[in-house]
């Protein structure tokens, strides 16, 4: 059984139909990457995981618990099973980087011992490979370091998921890479499920073990890298030919 | 909570102190003008500290702090909003509304009185000194009268509807500010708009007040 049920998912924003009855499954220890144009309905569909958005018909389970039906504690509950790094980080510009990291030890966890604090933030920090950076803004970080503390603050609670919204996008091929790489280690390494909205397919065909093609508001495609790779979709088609220049996938 | 009060309170003391102390020394300086040709000089420090305690000193202080903290919470809040920092204290199950509005309104409920009180004194300070220094009032005069009209109600209603207009300002900003959209433009639309409202709101809410305490 998949770890996320995602079943008949509608949301609709006025009379702008954004998701139109999305299903998907999440596997448990897998990358599951979702794939689709600007303004399909990807972030929306990342919101209604953690029950942020609450949708206009569907369901949503995360293991035998459904999201959407939860009350609000059930929901605290469940949140506390994920994980969120924005696509510009969303690091609170008021507090340091070790503040940041802290927030949800001390607000979620209510772990608030300061030594307890300062070394699981520095543990966070060294596996990121940013140590020493404690006390800088982030206002002072670059792009790719703000990336990396967001994904540090999200996984010092220890979730069992980790969402990436567009966790390459507005960053150079180089550091890309270096976020991609990070995506891996979590998985990997920290052996969480992690999935991950992005226009970046290269990326996306290399890292996943699942791959979902989101179009006006449904899963068109979704299967292994190898399978989308031979999908006869049109739009699918025209976007992994552009992304990879034509060349033989 | 005590870093807002820090900001709203503590470094607004300059801006309301000057200010203050302008109001009445303009206040009084007028006043003194008008009542000289009926030799009723020495009232000065009545309608001075009465029109402070009841009105000037409450609208003045809310509407400096609209200006210095209400705009600033609603840009705040407003950046928050945008740059996705209030989307992750929800997906970490933090309530935003307690941890960034609820300070602010309690800092804003306590610390408006507060300046107000201040804004009272310094204000009375400045007519004290212009009618007395400039205008050559009689000192013991002018604040026997004052003492005997001025009453220790007029100071309390005059804090308690700066209290309700703190109230108002802070939510009313940072409501624009947490519901501000589309980027930076976005932000200061909900600046502009939260400091309109509320310099409105606090208007219509001080006649209504005053039409309950004094009508």
């Amino acid at each position: 059984m998949s770890l996320i049920r995602v079943e008949n998912l509608h949301k609709s924003f006025g009379s702008t139909e954004i998701l139109r009855g999305v299903s998907l499954g999440i596997e448990e220890g897998e990358i599951t990457t979702i794939i689709g144009q600007s303004g399909t309905g990807k972030s929306v569909f990342f919101k209604h995981l953690i029950g942020i958005l609450k949708p206009d018909q569907g369901r949503i389970w995360f293991r035998d618990t459904e999201v959407t039906a939860a009350d609000t504690t059930t929901l605290v509950e469940v949140r506390t099973h994920f994980g969120y790094a924005f696509q510009g980080a969303a690091l609170f510009d008021s507090m340091s980087v070790a503040e940041n990291i802290a927030f949800p030890l001390r607000e979620v966890l209510g772990i608030k011992e300061r030594k307890e604090t300062a070394r699981r933030v520095g543990e966070m920090l060294d596996w990121i490979g940013l140590p020493g950076i404690e006390k800088k803004r982030p206002a002072e970080l670059s792009g790719g370091m703000r990336k990396r503390v967001g994904v540090a603050r999200a996984l010092v609670t220890k979730p069992e998921v980790l969402l990436f919204d567009e966790p390459t996008t507005g960053l150079d091929p180089v550091l890309g890479e270096t976020i991609n790489d990070l995506v891996v280690r979590v998985n990997k390494e920290l052996e969480l499920t992690c999935v991950v909205i992005t226009h970046d397919i290269q990326a996306s065909f290399r890292i996943s073990d699942k791959i979902a093609f989101l179009h006006e508001g449904l899963v068109a495609v979704e299967g292994t890298p190898r399978e989308v790779a031979r999908s006869t979709h049109p739009i699918v088609r025209k976007f992994i030919e552009n992304s990879f220049n034509e060349l033989e996938v | 909570m005590l870093e807002q009060m820090e900001r709203i309170g503590v470094e607004s003391v300059p801006i309301i102190g000057l200010s203050s102390l302008a109001i009445g020394m303009i206040f009084s300086l007028q006043m003194v003008q008008l009542l000289q040709p009926f030799r009723a000089e020495i009232a000065v420090g009545t309608a001075v500290a009465v029109t402070l305690a009841r009105e000037l000193a409450p609208i003045i202080t809310t509407l400096m702090l609209i200006g210095k903290n209400g705009s600033a919470m609603a840009a705040e809040l407003g950046t928050m909003r945008v740059t996705e920092q209030i989307d992750a204290m929800e997906t970490m199950s933090v309530d935003p509304i307690h941890f960034l509005t609820v300070p602010r309104v309690m800092a804003c409920i306590v610390m408006f009185p507060m300046l107000t009180l201040m804004a009272n004194v310094i204000g009375v300070f400045g007519a004290w000194v212009v009618a007395v220094g400039a205008m050559e009032v009689e000192s013991a005069t002018y604040l026997d009268q004052m003492f005997t009209v001025l009453r220790a109600r007029d100071i309390l209603q005059g804090m308690l509807k700066a209290g309700v207009m703190g109230y108002m300002t802070a939510i009313i900003c940072t409501f624009y500010g947490y519901h501000a959209e589309n980027g930076a433009q976005g932000v200061g639309e909900a600046s502009t708009k939260a400091v309109v409202s509320s310099s409105v709101a606090i208007l219509v809410a001080d006649y209504v007040m005053a039409m309950i305490f004094w009508g």
